[in-house]
């Protein structure tokens, strides 16, 4: 296997152009909403609003602003896929249409899936949606094609401030912390990485450089497997399956005994 | 205070079909338990109750079976939840409740299907007498019932297993779902065959034992819905709506009031009221489940 390869996306300098938007749309032919009627989200400047099966990156714009306006700052995140070491979707698809791939990326071949949404409700940050075109799941495949053919996705390639990086995971967690250490030195004390090490989900192959609570940017703080629940759930079933088979022994049980009586 | 991380996820646009399914899966599954149920222990007069039973599991399952393929965005795809599309190799995930399901569905449908035959073999509708070999007292027949039974529990518990393995707001946030749904598929299913079996002339004697059994049903369903409330804790904002209300109607119309009408037994038309309010508040109670997390 080729070392696992992965994003960084540097939250600070990201100018909230959407270049990696148009880029992503265009290499993987992605078609337009809405038969390409322009939609205003109408309380935003963005009009994307959240990742799904036609749009695998998201460059989501935080508001923040005091009521009278006069103080605010924006927060400009490109979102995508998480590629989860530990990825939910990839653990509850039936069909096998999530694979794990040689550079350790998660990617829903098209041609397999049967669109029956596992995958979506499966996923800790909402990053899967239906492609109405295909009839599929689909979301960010970290350009498993442009990476086969030894290009960097295009996303990446076409952001002009370098917000995104990619490459090897491991080279972008150094330079990832490199970069925490600059920023705090200048007086971002908020800075911090998320989910750049182990303990989430077993590592996140795009990981984020962040300067506010993981909720502001619409990431949850805990993701989780939806396997920590089979073992409990199934366990109570069971449990619930031997109650119920006991109570109709005992109900025909008492009658027949009743019956029986002189 | 930090907002639960399951409201990050998306909804996978699971509906109606879905809810649908759920409820004849249901259905099937306890139907052919209790039909199962009888055969062991019931007296001989009520074999035609466990007839009616099977009757009722095989066309619930096939069109069980049928609203799950058709709600995939890609239905003629269906079978590569069995058989991987690129090797032909069997396709199951034992950690997935969808893929072991989608292995449960026609293996039950199987074993109803055996019920099914045996059923109108002994009703004289099949002129091969020797098919009632398929079911109880014949020692194939316990086979067949036995593990056609335990596989119609999983039939009507995997689905609240299955909303528990995601990441989905209340259906990942209890482990109680996969309970309730197995025993409110005994509830409805008892109801449905109390129904069918009371319109006739002279009901046989099981009836009344199922009365009996879907009182207590009914009545450890509620403690589930309770301890399913309390375990949501915080999350339980999220039903302070309409389907909160309807939720509502289901504890008050369809457990409530059946259980206190079962106190002063009725006879006629007002016997059908119980049974028909447990079967209506079965239906609603997985539409409420489905929809109260899709719309989040």
């Amino acid at each position: 296997m080729a070392e696992p390869m992965g994003f960084f996306t540097d939250t600070t300098v990201c100018i909230g152009c959407k270049a990696c938007e148009v880029a992503c749309k265009e290499w993987n032919q992605l078609p337009a909403t809405n038969g390409g009627v322009n939609t205003l989200s109408g309380d935003s400047y963005d009009n994307t609003r959240r990742l799904d099966g036609l749009h695998w990156r998201h460059v989501r714009f935080v508001e923040q602003f005091s009521a009278d306006r006069r103080q605010g700052r924006w927060l400009l995140m490109s979102d995508v896929c998480k590629h989860c070491a530990q990825a939910g979707c990839l653990e509850v698809c039936p069909t096998g249409a999530i694979i794990r791939t040689e550079f350790d990326t998660v990617v829903i071949q098209s041609d397999v899936c049967n669109g029956c949404r596992d995958c979506i409700a499966a996923c800790p940050f909402g990053v899967i949606g239906m492609n109405p075109v295909s009839g599929t799941a689909q979301k960010c495949t970290l350009c498993y094609d442009r990476l086969q053919s030894g290009l960097e996705p295009a996303c990446s390639k076409a952001c002009p401030t370098d917000s995104i990086q990619f490459g090897p995971v491991r080279e972008l967690r150094e330079r990832a912390e490199r970069r925490v250490g600059v920023l705090k030195e200048r007086g971002e004390a908020d800075a911090y990485l998320y989910g750049a090490d182990e303990k989430m989900l077993g590592g996140l192959n795009s990981f984020f450089l962040l300067v506010d609570r993981p909720e502001v940017y619409g990431l949850p703080i805990d993701p989780r497997l939806p396997s920590r629940n089979l073992r409990w759930s199934t366990a109570l079933s069971a449990a619930g399956a031997l109650v119920v088979g006991l109570l109709g022994l005992f109900t025909f049980r008492e009658r027949g005994g009743g019956a029986r009586r002189p | 205070m930090t907002p639960p991380s399951t409201l990050f996820t998306a909804p996978p646009g699971w509906h109606w079909l879905i809810a649908c399914y759920f409820f004849v899966g249901g259905l099937a599954g306890g139907c052919y338990f209790l039909a199962a149920l009888i055969d062991f222990v019931g007296e001989p007069e009520d074999r035609v109750l466990a007839r009616l039973g099977y009757y009722v599991a095989l066309p619930a399952i096939v069109l069980g079976g049928l609203l799950l393929v058709v709600d995939l965005q890609r239905p003629e795809r269906f079978w590569h939840m069995l058989l991987q599309s690129q090797t032909w190799r069997p396709m199951l995930k034992s950690w997935s409740p969808m893929s072991v399901g989608s292995w449960a569905l026609p293996a039950f449908g199987f074993f109803a299907l055996l019920g099914f035959v045996a059923a109108l073999a002994e009703g004289g509708a099949l002129c091969r007498p020797a098919l009632i070999a398929l079911r109880p007292p014949h020692p194939l027949g316990c086979v067949v019932a036995v593990v056609g039974g335990l596989l119609g529990f999983y039939v009507s518990g995997y689905t609240g297993v299955l909303l528990a393995v995601t990441n989905r707001p209340i259906w990942s946030d209890t482990p109680l779902l996969g309970p309730l749904f197995v025993v409110s598929a005994a509830s409805v299913s008892a109801a449905l065959l109390v129904l069918l079996a009371g319109r006739s002339e002279a009901p046989p004697p099981g009836v009344a034992a199922l009365e009996r059994f879907d009182g207590w049903v009914v009545a450890l369903e509620l403690l589930l819905l309770i301890a399913l409330a309390g375990s949501l804790g915080g999350l339980l904002r999220f039903w302070v709506d309409r389907w909160g209300l309807a939720l509502l109607g289901v504890v008050i119309l369809g457990m409530l009031l059946p259980l206190a009408l079962r106190r002063r037994p009725a006879r006629g038309r007002g016997a059908t009221v119980a049974p028909v309010l447990v079967l209506v508040a079965g239906f609603l109670l997985r539409v409420v489940i489905v929809f109260s997390s899709e719309r989040l």
